[in-house]
């Protein structure tokens, strides 16, 4: 059924996606403890189908735990999911081979959250940033790889002449940097951030968004921008995925999700975050909830959210409601969606 | 609420000048330069900064939990009630750790014994600091974990660490930094760690417990959402100075230096959707190598020759602020600034 409201959705606007995830399904086995322990597994991802325009931005937004992590593995290739279908381009970039999955990687980059550690300690920058370039060795002849390496540190904000620099020469935003130059060098289609501005400062966090959104102008890329920092998703992202226990319960465009947030998760996530609150537009109302996210070992049964959720009812712990249109392009996975009723103070 | 007059008479906390180094292979490292911090009962104190401008080490310095080597003290005074505590004998010292001073830590499962059961991490405290029985020590750390919120204590006092979930266990934390009912709380980052729906629990517990026991709260934070929300006072720190201070709301709403503005405005707000942040271009100095004059003026719009030359001094500037800039009257409002 999701797959012909997405057919429907396609030709509606008239741009198919240039990355689609179909029911995808991510399990992973956890060690027996004992050897006839009873076999228990991590539902990381539990159906999750996603659409990514070109040249647009996807937020995903979610508690830890919740599988976002997951889904940016899942979405470069760099694991197959159990169950379901990563389409790049309308092909499954899992029944790739050979030189058409060279062809898929180099079009899918990742940009991880610890720039150090994506970093190889013992190659200079220009080491890492043409190692692209020896494994799809067409693209740039060598002779002209140092240059193309200089424009790439230019394009990034990076003094060019540094390129015999290490990795720990330079600060944590500069190595940061150096890792979307690395993401960038082979001109991909998408770009995967998986929490790439989290680990930097405020003051510098700032500096590798606007260079984000520069190279997406420039570069027409599609991103992929996966955060935990409700602030950074709504300003960068065109549509958001609020995801909670490896199921996606709210999608729409950023001012669907955030202004007219039709999940109760979606409400009080957006509500925790102080800087949300504060803002001189809407005022929302705390709503805080109770305890932590239930581990994704044994999610509650029903609805997913049911055991924290300030407005659930006897239903929701029995069937799980499924992601329905709420508006034009803007769905939710709740029986009881909209606004959650102020309690008066 | 904090009692106006008592807090301007005894500051529970005062640091004067404080200054530490770090010996390292590359050199000497000035985490801090001179700070200068003022808490009162009852109130409740940020610092704001980012990575390496020294909110850390001023925390630990005033716990006397800094490693000497590799760090220095090399000036300053930390009174407590009046009382300078680095002239104390070490052991003096340590001892006001946890009766009158407590700290809270951002990574809750390293601040734990991984092979006690909490319930007995807890009532240890009440055996070391007041020779309670094992008995009453239980009783009293139950007592506890029911105040900061830990559903059905009495059964989970006998469970460990790692079965209790991170937001529960900076709660366990908490618990031990108030079981000796100290006046000064010092959390460095308590929340960084957490999901944002637990981090507002865990703030909200925070506050509550501060505004109820009276205490002195100094919360390290990076994060300017987290200092409004809690906070009364707020110093910045940039470079191992505080560049800026005084009443939170004021100096968010109005900063008086450009660092404190750069920060407020490089948050992403709802109006700038669609345009580019307001970025501090550059980044922070190298703590081997300050600059003679401002450590921010390379980073700042409105540096001088003046700026180069000499380092301003925090300057009074009425209604309990201060600022560090030798600019400061220029430092305009958010909307009337553009780059």
């Amino acid at each position: 059924m999701p797959h012909i409201v997405a057919e429907h959705a396609r030709r509606a606007t008239n741009t198919s996606p240039i990355m689609e995830l179909r029911g995808v399904k991510q399990h992973y086995a956890i060690a027996r403890p004992l050897p006839f322990a009873p076999k228990k597994i991590v539902r990381a991802l539990d159906g999750v189908d996603l659409r990514v325009k070109p040249g647009s931005t996807l937020g995903i937004i979610g508690e830890s735990g919740c599988g976002k992590s997951t889904l940016a593995r899942i979405l470069s290739g760099l694991e197959a999911p159990s169950e379901g279908e990563v389409l790049f381009e309308g092909v499954d970039i899992n029944s790739l081979r050979g030189a058409e999955k060279r062809h898929m990687r180099q079009n899918i980059q990742l940009i991880f959250q610890d720039p150090y550690a994506a970093l190889d300690p013992r190659m200079s920058i220009e080491q890492i940033l043409s190692e692209p370039f020896e494994i799809h060795p067409g693209l740039v002849p060598e002779s002209g790889r140092r240059r193309k390496v200089q424009e790439l540190m230019e394009l990034v904000g990076l003094n060019p002449d540094h390129l015999g620099r290490y990795p720990h020469n330079f600060s944590g935003g500069q190595q940061q940097r150096i890792g979307i130059a690395r993401g960038i060098a082979l001109n991909p289609k998408v770009l995967i951030c998986d929490e790439a501005v989290s680990a930097l400062d405020v003051s510098v966090r700032a500096q590798v968004v606007n260079l984000l959104q520069d190279l997406q102008q420039e570069l027409g890329l599609s991103f992929v921008f996966i955060a935990h920092d409700l602030q950074i998703v709504r300003h960068i992202s065109d549509e958001v995925a609020t995801m909670y226990l490896g199921r996606i319960v709210e999608h729409g465009t950023f001012a669907q999700v955030y202004d007219h947030s039709e999940h109760p998760y979606t409400q009080a996530l957006l509500s925790a975050a102080p800087e949300l609150r504060q803002g001189n537009g809407t005022k929302r109302e705390l709503i805080m909830l109770q305890g932590d996210p239930p581990s994704p070992l044994d999610p509650p049964p029903g609805c997913r959210f049911h055991t924290r959720c300030p407005i659930a009812q006897a239903r929701c712990a029995q069937a799980e409601p499924t992601l329905d249109g709420v508006g034009e392009g803007h769905n939710a996975r709740c029986f009881f969606p909209g606004p959650i009723p102020v309690r008066s103070a | 609420m904090s009692n106006q007059t008592d807090a301007q008479q005894t500051p529970l906390l005062q640091v004067h000048d404080l200054r530490v180094e770090f010996s390292t292979s590359q050199g000497i490292a000035t985490a801090i330069n001179g700070v200068d911090l003022s808490v009162s009962a009852g109130q409740s104190l940020g610092i704001l900064g980012e990575s390496g401008s020294g909110k850390s080490v001023t925390a630990r310095t005033i716990m006397g939990l800094l490693d000497t080597p590799p760090a220095r003290v090399v000036g300053g005074q930390i009174l407590l009630e009046g009382e300078d505590l680095l002239s104390l004998p070490s052991k003096v010292r340590r001892s006001l750790n946890g009766p009158r001073m407590a700290m809270v830590f951002q990574d809750a499962l390293s601040a734990l014994n991984p092979v006690h059961p909490v319930g007995r991490q807890i009532g240890e405290l009440f055996r070391v600091h007041r020779g309670y029985s094992r008995a009453a020590a239980k009783r009293a750390a139950i007592e506890l974990m029911d105040r900061v919120k830990i559903p059905a204590a009495s059964s989970r006092v006998n469970d460990y660490p790692h079965q209790f979930s991170g937001g529960m266990r900076q709660r366990i934390v908490i618990a031990m930094a108030l079981a000796l009912d100290p006046q000064l709380l010092i959390a460095d980052e308590p929340t960084t760690a957490l999901d944002v729906t637990v981090q507002a629990q865990i703030l909200a517990l925070l506050k509550e417990q501060q505004v109820e026991r009276n205490m002195g709260l100094v919360l390290i934070t990076h994060d300017i959402s987290v200092v409004r929300e809690v906070t009364d006072h707020v110093a910045v720190m940039y470079a191992g100075r505080v560049v800026e201070q005084g009443p939170t709301a004021q100096v968010l709403s109005a900063p008086r230096h450009p660092y404190t503005r750069g920060l407020a405005e490089s948050v992403a707000s709802e109006e700038l959707k669609g345009s580019r942040l307001p970025a501090i271009p550059g980044s922070p100095p190298d703590l081997l190598n300050l600059p003679m004059g401002c450590s921010f003026a390379n980073r700042c719009w409105l540096a001088t020759e003046e700026c180069n030359g000499r380092v301003p001094t925090l300057t009074e500037l009425g209604e309990s602020r201060a600022t560090a800039c030798f600019h400061h009257e220029e430092v305009q409002p958010y909307a009337a600034h553009s780059r």
